[in-house]
């Protein structure tokens, strides 16, 4: 009965095909490491994301009045809705932890490189729009740090000549931050950019799927085929990759849960104590920061304290903050090393990249901190290494010895 | 090596003062709250409900539910702790302070107290109701050395005392007696301008009603913490199973 709705299903719709060509005969290498768990957990994410925004949307009240008190009301009344709100506020947190985690492969390994970098240019619009996506959510609870926060990343765009104060305005919908900003905030954040987000996604997985997925050695298991024109190093995604995600996301949702039940505010680094003061548009915190996920673009942005010319220090850092983010969009042209994964890279590179982690999280801890002296010199280091990073890259790795790469993958 | 040498160039032609500027904070003494002392809560609210619920509000919180949390029947709550006929068991705690009178009276609307210890942390609060001192500049006569130049009078200055700061502009209030191990100067209470209530019982006050601000703060955290050990405990479970299963099917490659 179920085979024939299914063929009933498949005569008119290629369900089969589909299921064949991305999941039961889609080959990936077999020596995956840990790092290949975090585009899968990222799905889960998204989707926990998702279930749980549509349940916070029954009962939250996006106007400036009641906005949060409709977010307390969820965490008191609704039943089990501290449970749902937490679930959302880690997830956001988490979101980032796992979209990073799965760049950091990609540098790693070189997935970005041909024939894979519309994969990669996906990949970064999706980053994008989650960073707009988590920065909208943030204003809706209405905290002093959402106002705030909200206040300081506005302003940014008050920095562009010309434009810049009238744009300003265009984005908040009023002279300040108000009812206005959050309404609109709110309308972008539950449907544009999730259905934007969605659509991303479904071209991210459509172009991996095209040419294949990488794999820690950086090799074209396509390459070696057997006599069925299967590669020889792959294995059928599902069942093999969807049992050992399995236990992946187990090991995640071992790690979500225990800050959802036990440390839901991350000692206010998911959700800050600032935030569970009522939004006052007359009030301004001592210390405004951004969610820790901006933290590096954050220090970016605070670490150009110097005019250069006619640009002067905001409109500098305001430059070097969209250009932080801008230059890893053609970090596959960047990169002119004949091998893919930095295990065959020379000695240049694995430094680099290992130096740029360190410098990206440094810059992440920075972004929290209040400014001071050292920490402003330390972020201008390590802003000047971000950049180094990709600017010297075409010469560092093309110049280099890279060492000989095996024709198999390595177990 | 390059980029190394870069770097200790750029970093002496900015002249690095190695220095971390520390905000000098007030020392916050621990409170140690337990949310599972119920005695203690009862009390805590009963002392919120007397000394603070005139001019701060709880009004995310409805008294039915912390009635239920904390052991109070229905008849005593509405009879001791509701005194407003009008007010029915499930409504929310507000109060009937003005906003524009209390913004006249202290310069700024008393803040609502039902998130507090989430903003400003247990220890913040306990140590904030406890330094109240004398401050003729002030305008009711007192200054508080967590929250400097705050608007609110000492309210529970019956029960405390007055208590003044015994060190100069040039004492280190870190000072300690080498002998006694006591500190050398700061907040004492008066002894010609005592309380009703000796130093420990008023902590014990302090105390019962931080305890509540923090049950306030979060009323479901002994569910959450309740429920994620079953949580946890069954993904350990589910992991064995899930673990088990990808070994088996991974036993056919290489």
């Amino acid at each position: 009965m179920l085979k024939r709705i299914l063929y009933w299903v498949n005569d008119r719709l290629p369900v089969i095909e589909a299921w064949e060509r991305h999941l039961s005969k889609y080959y990936a290498a077999k020596n995956f490491n840990f790092l290949y768990y975090f585009g899968a957990l990222s799905l889960v994410v998204l989707v926990n994301q998702l279930l749980t925004g549509v349940w916070l949307t029954m009962s939250y009240n996006p106007s400036s009045e009641g906005a949060f008190a409709s977010v307390e009301y969820i965490m008191r009344d609704v039943e089990f809705g501290w449970l749902i709100r937490y679930m959302h506020s880690t997830g956001a947190s988490m979101f980032f932890v796992v979209i990073y985690l799965h760049m950091f492969k990609a540098i790693l390994y070189g997935s970005y490189k041909l024939p894979r970098e519309l994969i990669w240019i996906f990949g970064m619009a999706i980053y994008l729009a989650l960073m707009a996506e988590a920065f909208m959510g943030y204003l809706l609870p209405w905290g002093q740090m959402s106002y705030w926060g909200a206040q300081v990343i506005i302003s940014l765009f008050g920095s562009i000549p010309v434009i810049g104060p009238d744009l300003q305005q265009w984005i908040r919908g009023d002279y300040l931050i108000s009812g206005i900003t959050l309404n609109r905030f709110f309308a972008l954040h539950v449907v544009a950019l999730p259905i934007v987000l969605l659509g991303l996604v479904v071209l991210h997985i459509l172009a991996l799927h095209e040419v294949g997925s990488n794999n820690p050695d950086g090799i074209e298991i396509k390459k070696h085929k057997d006599e069925n024109g299967i590669p020889i190093d792959g294995v059928a995604f599902h069942p093999y990759y969807t049992v050992k995600d399995i236990v992946g996301v187990v090991v995640f949702l071992f790690v979500f849960c225990g800050i959802i039940f036990f440390f839901p505010e991350m000692g206010g680094y998911f959700l800050e104590h600032a935030n569970f003061e009522q939004a006052n548009s007359l009030k301004t915190p001592e210390h405004i920061a951004p969610s820790w996920y901006f933290g590096a673009f954050y220090s970016i942005l605070r670490a150009i304290t110097f005019d250069i010319g006619p640009i002067d220090s905001k409109l500098g850092g305001v430059i070097a903050f969209a250009g932080a983010i801008a230059i890893l969009f053609v970090l596959p042209w960047l990169d002119r090393s004949p091998v893919k994964s930095w295990r065959y890279k020379g000695f240049i590179s694995r430094t680099a990249i290992i130096l740029f982690a360190i410098v990206f999280v440094t810059l992440i801890w920075l972004g929290t901190k209040p400014t001071t002296d050292t920490y402003t010199i330390m972020s201008q280091v390590c802003t000047f290494l971000y950049f180094s990073f990709f600017i010297f890259m075409p010469i560092y790795s093309s110049r280099e010895k890279t060492y000989p790469v095996p024709k198999r993958v390595t177990s | 090596m390059k980029k190394l040498s870069l770097i200790f160039i750029i970093l002496l032609s900015f002249n690095v003062k190695l220095v971390l500027a520390q905000e000098e904070a007030y020392p916050l003494e621990a409170a140690n709250v337990n949310i599972e002392d119920k005695a203690s809560l009862q009390r805590g609210l009963r002392n919120f409900i007397y000394s603070c619920f005139g001019c701060h509000s709880m009004k995310f919180q409805r008294y039915e539910r912390v009635a239920n949390d904390l052991g109070i029947p229905e008849d005593l709550m509405m009879q001791y702790m509701i005194f407003n006929p009008g007010i029915k068991f499930g409504d929310l705690m507000t109060n009937s302070m003005d906003e524009k009178d209390a913004k006249q009276w202290f310069g700024a609307t008393p803040p609502d107290l039902n998130l507090i210890t989430r903003a400003k942390g247990v220890d913040w609060v306990y140590t904030y109701l406890k330094t109240f001192y004398e401050d003729e500049l002030r305008p009711y006569g007192v200054n508080n050395k967590v929250y400097p130049d705050v608007g609110m009078p000492h309210v529970l200055i019956g029960l405390q005392g007055v208590q003044v700061d015994t060190c100069g502009p040039n004492d280190d209030p870190e000072l300690v007696d080498p002998l006694t191990g006591e500190k050398l100067c700061g907040l004492k209470v008066d002894s010609s301008r005592k309380g009703s209530m000796t130093p420990e019982q008023y902590d014990q006050f302090v105390y019962d009603i931080v305890n509540f601000l923090h049950y306030s703060a979060e009323p479901f955290k002994q569910e959450r913490e309740y429920i994620g050990v079953y949580v946890l405990l069954f993904l350990l479970l589910f992991f064995v199973f899930a673990y088990l299963l990808k070994r088996e099917y991974w036993k056919d490659v290489d």
